[in-house]
């Protein structure tokens, strides 16, 4: 911690020291500290997966830190709870507004506010004159008698602003407030914003977007795996400290990239758009045998473009499969065509718990174990077993349920799936998120082997060191578009991330 | 006016309907038919109302026809017990209600699928009264058991008052009591009523344990009826009380519908049937025409919700 306040400061709204949680091994938050001052807006950033939201989960009282400290306006907080953390004066507005959509505004702002009263009726001309007051008094014109299912993104956030002013917040934490946002709207979030914090309001203020930051916030507190990394003055830095600070560690773990002399190009997509999903301008080519890793913040385009390319969200585009044009218009004729995704969420898209490791793993290749439509089991369990071998997958027997095997193997069972169409291209959307360090490299080293075999890889990842660490070139997201490709020489995690952030790079 | 579309759609059908049996039939506006009419409705208006609280939370009894057939029998037993008829009315009640706490609990603390576990209640209760009374109907009633012993004017009226009250009652309650809202929320948006600190649980489980209660409450007033009571009563109830709600115009998916229009609903569904039969048209088309109403009022609903979807994504 660079930031020091001293004794004649007011009274920290928020003091958190050292916090810890860990989920199922996986340590989320490290050492989590913050200072919150009163009537300022203080930035928290970080990468994805830095430990942001565990951290406000842990302010909201979401969840429970497994070690450390936390004060909220000098009140040493043991046990944490939503209810406890509100009556303290803590109000979240996250990304998504938690709204009621089929009530109106006026009942939408007032019912939390009447949770206290013991009275059991609703009275619904104070209910819309208070909501009517809390409205303009955030200079916002909204009708209360509007349900809340039909106001825009951004009304609905006045609605949650309105909330918090009607319950007296002092503490606000606002969760990438701008995302949905358009430009005007920002604008008029932001005058809010600084409104409330004239008002004595401590704002806490989470955003990807680094200019904004830099004129709203006042002090900006910078997380890096899960530990408070620094605490600055926003005027004391500027976006290139902010990214260092951000990225700057060495590369823990060894990769085991080894070079493969890169055939003929096997995928090449020029100009894609895909206004629907928000991709425009994509253009990029895979050779056989290349690893091409895609990064860049979440929501910049990277699994809207895999999930366009193997046609869960079509477009009309022509992309041009081993020398040959086609469209793709779904799975189904992905895979036809020898394309392989492995999603992002496991647990969501990919494989399927209560079915056994063998049906999990034939699952999109059923022709290749059926004779004349009907399913060989013996066939099956072989070619499961093969995989169950070849993958070391740790698994009792291939009849064993998904649902039983840890994280690690879980995604290996997902990745032997796709293997098994014997795809020559293969997606792979953040296919270490959520596993323990032994299979993480084991998965590296088949990513690896799959590469050696000929395939061509379209590696996905957050994690930066992986994705320098595995690919032959990368290609950098930004705003729906790939902003640039830099080959593995040229990548360093400060271009890279410079670049997601929306910067220019001198080359 | 637009907030209230539904209820002066529906309205405006059964005018519609009315205006056709004034012009074409006779015999439809006798006293004696429209009080028949009336009270063949009672227990499917009364049920309603708690069905249209299950529905605004999402989820969806089809045991109450079930129930109702277990709380007729219950009250003609009390009844030839010697057991006041009031008494015999609150025994079945507490029935009743007994039996929704049964499936609200399930719903509520076990996360059980409502479709599922009223599915089995509905089963299991339907055929373990079937065992039980081998079919046979309760009869050797007290002579103060039918109608309590009033006269079938005053019986009718009594009918009248206590549903238009139950009405009254459900309107105010969902509307300016926040037991009422509560409701909504949950139904609109579970997770966020929780952040809230709504128990949605209790929530869930206080809609079917009032529904139990209604329909053992209505399952009474309806036995007394007659100097008989069959085993088999209430079937088909559950259809007739969920097709009221959705053609009065709730969500069936939570958080959207009035009592208003759950009424309405009843109305239309109950008077469309005699009317078919005074137009002439066969009784066989009762139950189709019944469904085309249904698939409409739902239809309307989908692609009234599919517009508002694309204006909040505007």
């Amino acid at each position: 911690m660079q930031n020091v306040s001293s004794n004649s400061a007011p009274p920290l709204a928020i003091a958190a020291k050292s916090l810890t949680k860990s989920y199922a091994g996986v340590r989320a938050l490290r050492s989590g500290s913050l200072e919150l001052l009163p009537g300022e807006v203080h930035a928290l950033i970080g990468e994805n997966g830095a430990g942001k939201s565990t951290l406000t989960k842990i302010i909201t009282g979401a969840i429970q830190p497994d070690s450390g400290e936390l004060e909220i306006f000098g009140q040493r907080i043991t046990e944490n709870d939503p209810n406890r953390s509100r009556s303290l004066g803590v109000a979240a507005i996250y990304q998504q507004p938690a709204i009621f959509p089929h009530l109106t505004v006026a009942e939408n702002i007032c019912m939390p506010l009447e949770r206290e009263k013991s009275s059991i009726t609703v009275d619904w001309r104070s209910r819309k004159q208070r909501a009517k007051e809390l409205i303009q008094s955030i200079g916002a014109n909204i009708d209360p008698d509007r349900l809340a299912g039909t106001l825009s993104m951004a009304e609905q956030q006045v609605v949650e602003i309105a909330k918090a002013i009607g319950a007296k917040a002092r503490i606000l934490l606002m969760d990438e407030p701008t995302a949905l946002l358009s430009e005007r709207e920002t604008e008029k979030l932001f005058a809010l914003v600084k409104r409330l914090r004239s008002e004595g309001v401590a704002i806490i203020y989470i955003s990807h977007r680094l200019e904004e930051i830099l004129t709203l916030a006042d002090r900006i507190t910078v997380l890096r795996d899960g530990e408070t990394i620094a605490c600055c003055n926003a005027c004391d830095v500027d976006r290139a400290k902010l990214i260092e600070l951000m990225v700057g560690r060495s590369i823990e773990s060894v990769f085991p990239k080894r070079s493969v002399v890169p055939g003929e190009v096997a995928i090449e997509v020029k100009g894609l758009n895909n206004p629907e999903v928000g991709l425009h301008d994509i253009s990029f080519s895979v050779r056989k045998g290349e690893i091409f890793g895609l990064a860049g913040l979440v929501g910049s385009g990277r699994t809207e473009l895999a999930r366009t390319l193997f046609g869960i969200t079509p477009v009309h585009t022509t992309i041009t499969l081993h020398g040959h044009e086609i469209t793709i218009g779904s799975p189904a004729q992905a895979i036809a065509n020898g394309l392989g995704y492995l999603p992002e969420d496991r647990r969501q898209h990919g494989v399927i718990l209560d079915m056994s490791i063998a049906s999990n793993i034939t699952l999109a290749s059923l022709n290749e174990v059926a004779k004349r439509g009907l399913l060989d089991s013996t066939l099956e369990q072989s070619v499961a077993e093969g995989y169950r071998t070849s993958l070391r997958i740790k698994a009792p027997a291939t009849d064993t349920v998904a649902g039983a095997l840890s994280g690690g193997n879980q995604q290996k069972v997902a990745l032997a799936r796709w293997l098994a169409i014997k795809p020559g291209i293969m997606i792979l959307d953040e296919p270490t998120q959520g596993v323990d360090v032994g299979s993480k490299s084991e998965i590296h080293e088949l990513i690896v082997e799959f590469a050696e075999r000929g395939m061509a890889v379209i590696l996905i990842s957050s994690e930066l060191p992986e994705v320098l660490g595995m690919s032959d070139r990368i290609g950098i997201f930004h705003n729906g578009t790939i902003v640039a490709t830099l080959n593995r020489e040229e990548a360093t995690q400060q271009k890279v991330m410079s670049l997601a952030f929306g910067h220019e790079v001198e080359a | 006016m637009k907030a209230y579309a539904r209820e002066l759609a529906v309205a405006a059908t059964i005018l519609l309907v009315l205006a056709l049996l004034a012009t074409t039939t006779h015999g439809f506006f006798t006293v004696d038919n429209l009080s028949d009419l009336f009270l063949a409705n009672v227990p499917v208006l009364i049920v309603s109302l708690g069905m249209t609280l299950i529905i605004l939370t999402g989820q969806i009894d089809i045991s109450v026809g079930s129930v109702f057939a277990v709380c007729s029998i219950v009250t003609g037993v009390a009844a030839r017990a010697g057991l006041p008829v009031l008494v015999a009315m609150l025994i079945a009640s507490v029935v009743g209600a007994l039996l929704g706490s049964f499936n609200g609990a399930l719903v509520a603390w076990m996360r059980m699928p409502s479709i599922v576990v009223t599915l089995a209640s509905m089963v299991a209760i339907r055929d373990g009264l079937r065992w039980q009374t081998q079919g046979a109907w309760v009869g050797d009633l007290p002579g103060s058991f039918q109608r309590f012993g009033l006269s079938q004017t005053i019986y009718t009226v009594l009918m009248l008052v206590i549903a238009a009250l139950l009405v009254v009652v459900f309107i105010v309650g969902l509307r300016y009591f926040r037991g009422g809202r509560n409701i909504f929320a949950t139904g609109s948006n579970e997770a966020a009523a929780r952040i809230l600190g709504i128990d949605t649980n209790r929530v869930l489980f206080s809609v079917f344990a009032i529904t139990g209660l209604l329909t053992g409450f209505s399952a009474a007033l309806n036995a007394v009826r007659f100097n008989q009571i069959p085993s088999n009563s209430g079937i088909g109830l559950e259809l007739k009380t969920i097709a009221a709600v959705a053609v009065g115009g709730a969500t069936i998916t939570g958080g959207s519908g009035t009592i208003a229009g759950t009424v309405l609903g009843v109305v239309l569904l109950g008077i469309i049937g005699p009317a078919l039969t005074f137009l002439g048209v066969s009784a066989y088309w009762e139950r189709a025409i019944q469904g085309l109403i249904i698939l409409a009022a739902v239809s309307v609903n989908v692609l009234s919700h599919y517009r508002r979807r694309q204006v909040s994504h505007a």
